[in-house]
């Protein structure tokens, strides 16, 4: 581990002027993902802006019913927060579906919409890696690719996102909003992500040196009947091997509203839009389900290893969708 | 929620539940580990491991590192003490990876190429990974796969290579029912929570190494022969480990810090990585293992043909002797169990818990479960009509065998008698159950030890030996044994262990640790508690008794010295998302006399759950393209979390053996022995699918009953 700085700020606008002012410094908020590639050399900031301190830490309604959610919430207070439960459901699955409760103690919803790749190649800085050294190549197409991508991967990059938390927030019509030091914007989460391309090191469209404040949820009224499925090679403390956010509104037997997102399934967390209007104004049943996940599969492009991801996939979409309108007709 | 059973408390020391004597040091942190006992002028040692998996050292280019802040020294073949690996070891012909940094071939990703040594840690990792090598790549060769053409018959090792009674294909010919099926495992790491670590320094003309390992007589005895030193001039301390399992024995760390302390004359330190562990200290062998039963249609078994593949490395021979857990479990009129090695670009894998034993078990034990399926018979019934009176191979009798009543326990505990043997009928929700059961069994071995035991005048006891608790309460159970022997409370008895200066004693492994010190130590505290039944004062230095078991053990019987056990494990499966679920398993074993049973359960359930990982998660994968690790770190190596174990109980039946002098059979490695069969055995019941290749992971499941298959 390299020496590097260390600068605790107070407020957004002197966080953001820091990093106006030193382009290889880097925010810090849990530090549960930065500080391990930091000590794998993943990351080497020259240095730290923590940003734990700034009072973007409450959880807040808006007029219009939705949720403002600040950046350094953490996971667990994220989690707990009882209108989140009544109205979001799946988002608390979803992040007390990830890490472990140490972890979410530590864990803030910017660094969490901001974490890395898990990929073995990536995290190992003595192999190639297009995401770390851009034009290096990318050794897990050929080689161990059973966890990567199957929507939306590219031939330079077949890395997934690994939050739990995002598939929620994407399944929600989020907004994230930033601030730099030309003055604060906004990103649909749907836009948050780029697509992979040639480019695999340019994984958000926040402008640079951007600090994340916060995170809105439009009013979902869908989204009280949601669930958040993980699905991991172990019961707990293991990133997703396919997860699905879904929430659905059943009227007379047909669907009124859908959302759905996938996780573990590409570079970013994968609204499920094809399914989605397939469904919507269809009947709410698992022959529907199934066709509409097929749907949204058809632009499947699995590797030798992770083909499975689709039927897993499937049957995820089949599954959890049933169980909400069961419940939507109870 | 334990049941212990057959305490034969008498003092209470043996057979009565005892909390770690070190234990508050433990958890208060006073205890210090190899990695952090202070040393003045300490400085910091840090292994450059090879990127390539095969080639030459071109260059390294050391001087833009020897200006680095802290860097004392740059060691690499070009520059670094010679050593010698022209002995043998108590493991037989050293590996060569120990003679580090002496030539420049490179024969696996992962080899030591350079040491780096600065005055922190932390300058020496910085300046290791600015180290650049360059290399001359030759191509490699990592693909293991059943059936390699290029496999060969290794030296017989620690059990006979291949062994072979009746006419094979005739007995299968003669068969009703025929089993032939292929399994396999992948490779597996120990990687104990304490990473390697040793510091070494010149202390008055004596080399002294503080360590973390499972015998410093060994560990010592190879450091001396490796820099032609007096044996004599080389002590080992080795107090507290956080665990071993196989890995800890004579590691390149050592030899690493031993180099550069003679270099720089002052004291250094080494300290591995999880990835470094990855690539140093060992693992098991992946295997690919073809099982052939042939039996009469009542289930008893005609023909047993066991092969095992194995690979080792290029430069070392190291055979995981799967196929030997036949040649005690079942008899059959033909019995063949064979192994072949293949050496590729990778490290040598080495002991790891049951080696053998725990990748063979799955294979033999869920073949025996096919047989029981197609036989239309009980698993258990199977088991008792194969029961072998003599040892299957060998003729000789066994010194104890109580697996039936191991069977009988566990499946009155377990609720066994109302099990439907269908498969894929019960279901819970989206879960599909069932219920599996295997046997279990590991060596009884034992080696020489010297033990000496003093009577102080304050009427207080040391015991000294050079034991080595490697976390599973060896020195508590040793104060209890000598307790015992001497009649003495516990609260009065002290042991000193870990120190080659102790005299010789067996290392901590094969499950030999405790039986070998308990017997050297019951023989010196009983000649003591004799003398001191004569009476008089005990002088202010004491009255000592020693002994030396070499002669004792050399005239045991020739007898089959087994420990036995039979697992049952209840899963959940949800085919449509392949998740395994474990729900309960249950132990029981007859592992001879238990000391401890607070530390006995601990290992038992310790084996149970590594079983269960290495059924549901355990897996190593080696990129083919560039023959390294992927993912070579506990992000990447999954083992059960704690949410994985379900309840677990461990129980064990009374196994006596009158003619044995110490009646401990040992008990580290049985519990992880048929424990992935029990599980992979469920996981058929729930689903009606085998699988055959391990670990039982979810894309497997799910590609298994996607594919309506009978098998996977």
């Amino acid at each position: 581990m390299r020496e590097f700085g260390y600068q605790r700020v107070l407020d957004v606008s002197g966080a953001v002027a820091l990093l106006d002012a030193d382009p290889d410094a880097r925010f810090l908020g849990g530090g549960t993902n930065l500080v391990d590639l930091m000590k794998t050399g993943v990351e080497r900031p020259a240095r730290l802006v923590d940003v734990r301190e700034l009072p973007l830490d409450r959880i807040e309604s808006t007029r219009d019913g939705g949720l403002r959610i600040g950046a350094t919430v953490t996971n667990s207070d994220l989690a707990a927060h009882p209108e989140v439960r009544r109205h979001y459901p799946a988002l608390t699955q979803a992040v007390l579906a990830g890490a472990s409760g140490q972890l979410r103690n530590m864990a803030t919803v910017g660094g969490n919409l901001l974490q890395r790749t898990r990929c073995g190649y990536f995290t190992d800085v003595t192999k190639p890696c297009n995401k770390r050294v851009p034009g290096s190549g990318c050794p897990a197409i050929e080689g161990e690719h059973h966890n990567h991508a199957i929507l939306g991967a590219s031939d330079h990059c077949v890395a997934t996102h690994p939050s739990d938390m995002a598939v929620a927030l994407t399944a929600f019509d989020t907004v994230v909003a930033y601030e730099t030091a030309d003055g604060p914007g906004e990103l649909p989460l749907a836009d948050f992500y780029l697509p992979v391309g040639d480019t695999p090191h340019l994984e958000t469209a926040l402008p640079p040196g951007a600090l994340i404040t916060g995170v809105t949820l439009p009013p979902a009224p869908t989204a009280a009947n949601s669930r958040y499925r993980k699905v991991r090679e172990r019961a707990s403390y293991a990133f997703a091997i396919g997860s699905i956010a879904a929430a659905l509104d059943v009227e007379d037997g047909l669907v009124r509203d859908v959302r759905l997102a996938f996780g573990a399934v590409a570079s970013r967390p994968w609204r499920a839009r094809a399914a989605e209007r397939a469904l919507t104004g269809g009947p709410a049943t698992a022959d529907a389900f199934a066709a509409a996940a097929d749907a949204e599969l058809a632009a499947a492009r699995p590797l030798p290893h992770n083909a499975y991801k689709v039927t897993l996939m499937r049957n995820l979409v089949v599954a959890v969708l049933t169980e909400l309108a069961e419940e939507a007709s109870r | 929620m334990t049941t212990t059973t057959q305490a034969t408390a008498v003092t209470g020391a043996v057979g009565t539940a005892h909390t770690r004597v070190e234990g508050r040091d433990k958890v208060t942190g006073a205890a210090r580990y190899a990695g952090e006992i202070p040393f003045a002028e300490l400085a910091h040692g840090w292994l450059v491991l090879s990127t390539i998996a095969r080639g030459r050292i071109r260059s390294v280019e050391a001087d833009p590192v020897l200006a680095m802040p802290g860097v004392l020294a740059v060691l690499h073949h070009q520059n670094a003490p010679r050593v010698t690996t022209d002995y043998m070891s108590i493991t037989g012909t050293p590996d060569p990876t120990l003679a580090i940094l002496q030539h420049d071939r490179v024969p696996y990703a992962g080899w030591p190429v350079a040491l780096v040594v600065a005055e922190t840690s932390e300058q020496a990792r910085e300046a290791a990974e600015a180290l650049v090598i360059e290399y001359d790549e030759e191509p490699h060769d990592v693909a293991f796969f059943a059936g390699r053409p290029d496999v060969y018959t290794p030296a017989d090792s620690v059990v006979p290579t291949d062994e072979v009674k009746g006419d094979m294909e005739a007995e299968l010919a003669a068969s009703a029912v025929v089993v032939d099926v292929e399994y396999t495992t992948p490779e597996e790491y120990h990687s104990p929570l304490e990473p390697h670590a040793a510091t070494a320094h010149w202390d008055g003309g004596r080399l002294d190494v503080v360590d973390s390992n499972q015998s410093t007589m060994w560990v010592a005895g190879e450091l001396a022969q490796l820099f032609s030193l007096d044996p004599a001039s080389v002590r080992v301390r080795s107090e507290h480990v956080g665990g071993g399992f196989g890995s800890k024995g004579v590691r390149p760390h050592q030899v690493a810090a031993v180099m550069a302390a003679t270099v720089l004359q002052r004291p250094v330190r080494m300290v591995l990585t999880r990835r470094q562990m990855f690539s140093l200290v060992g693992y098991r062998s992946p295997t690919a293992q073809r099982i052939r039963l042939g039996a009469d249609s009542d289930g008893r078994l005609r023909a047993l043909d066991h092969h095992a593949q194995a690979l080792t490395s290029t430069v070392h021979e190291f055979l995981e002797p799967s196929a030997y857990v036949g040649r005690v479990l079942y008899d059959a009129d033909a019995h063949r169990t064979t192994h072949r090695l293949v050496r590729l670009d990778v490290p040598t894998p080495t002991f790891m818990r049951a080696p053998g034993a725990a990748s063979g078990s799955f294979a033999l034990e869920s073949a025996l479960d096919e047989l029981a399926e197609k036989c239309g018979v009980d698993p258990i019934a199977l088991r008792a009509r194969n029961e072998p009176e003599v040892g299957p191979l060998s003729g000789l009798p066994f010194s104890s065998r109580n697996l039936l009543a191991c069977f009988e326990d566990g499946a009155r505990r377990f609720g066994w008698a109302d099990r439907d043997p269908r498969p894929g009928l019960r279901r819970e929700g989206r879960w599909l159950l069932g219920t599996g059961t295997a046997a279990a069994t590991h060596a009884a071995g034992v080696g020489p030890s010297t033990a000496a035991v003093t009577a102080q005048a304050d009427g207080t006891f040391d015991v000294r030996i050079n034991a080595t608790d490697i976390g599973t309460g060896a020195r508590t159970a040793l104060v209890l044994v000598a307790a015992e022997a001497l009649r003495a409370e516990p609260g009065r008895v002290r042991v000193h262990i870990g120190d080659s200066d102790l005299g010789p004693a067996m290392f901590a492994g094969g499950s030999m640790g405790t039986r070998s010190w308990a017997w050297a130590v019951m023989l010196a505290a009983r000649e003591l508690r004799e003398r001191l039944a004569l009476g008089g004062a005990i002088p202010p230095e004491g009255i000592t008794s020693r002994s030396d078991t070499s002669e004792a053990v050399g005239a045991l019987a020739q007898q089959e010295r087994h420990a036995f056990g039979a697992h049952f494990a209840e899963v959940a499966v949800d085919v449509t998302s392949g998740e395994v679920r474990v729900r309960r398993m249950l132990g029981v074993f007859a592992a001879g006399r238990i000391v401890n049973p607070l530390t006995a359960r601990g290992q038992f359930i310790g084996g149970m759950i590594w079983g269960l990982s290495m059924a549901l998660h355990e897996e190593a994968f080696r990129d083919s393209a560039s023959g390294t690790h992927v993912g070579a770190d506990f992000a990447g190596y999954h083992f059960a979390a704690n949410a994985d174990v379900p309840l677990i109980e461990a129980h064990w039946v009374d196994d006596p053996d009158p003619d044995d002098p110490v009646g401990i059979k040992g008990i580290g490695e049985v519990g992880i022995v048929g424990a992935a069969a029990a599980i992979a055995n469920a996981v058929w019941h729930a689903t009606g699918v085998r699988h055959r290749h391990l670990p039982i992971r979810p894309d497997r499941v799910l590609s298994a009953n996607s594919a309506g298959g009978s098998s996977a």
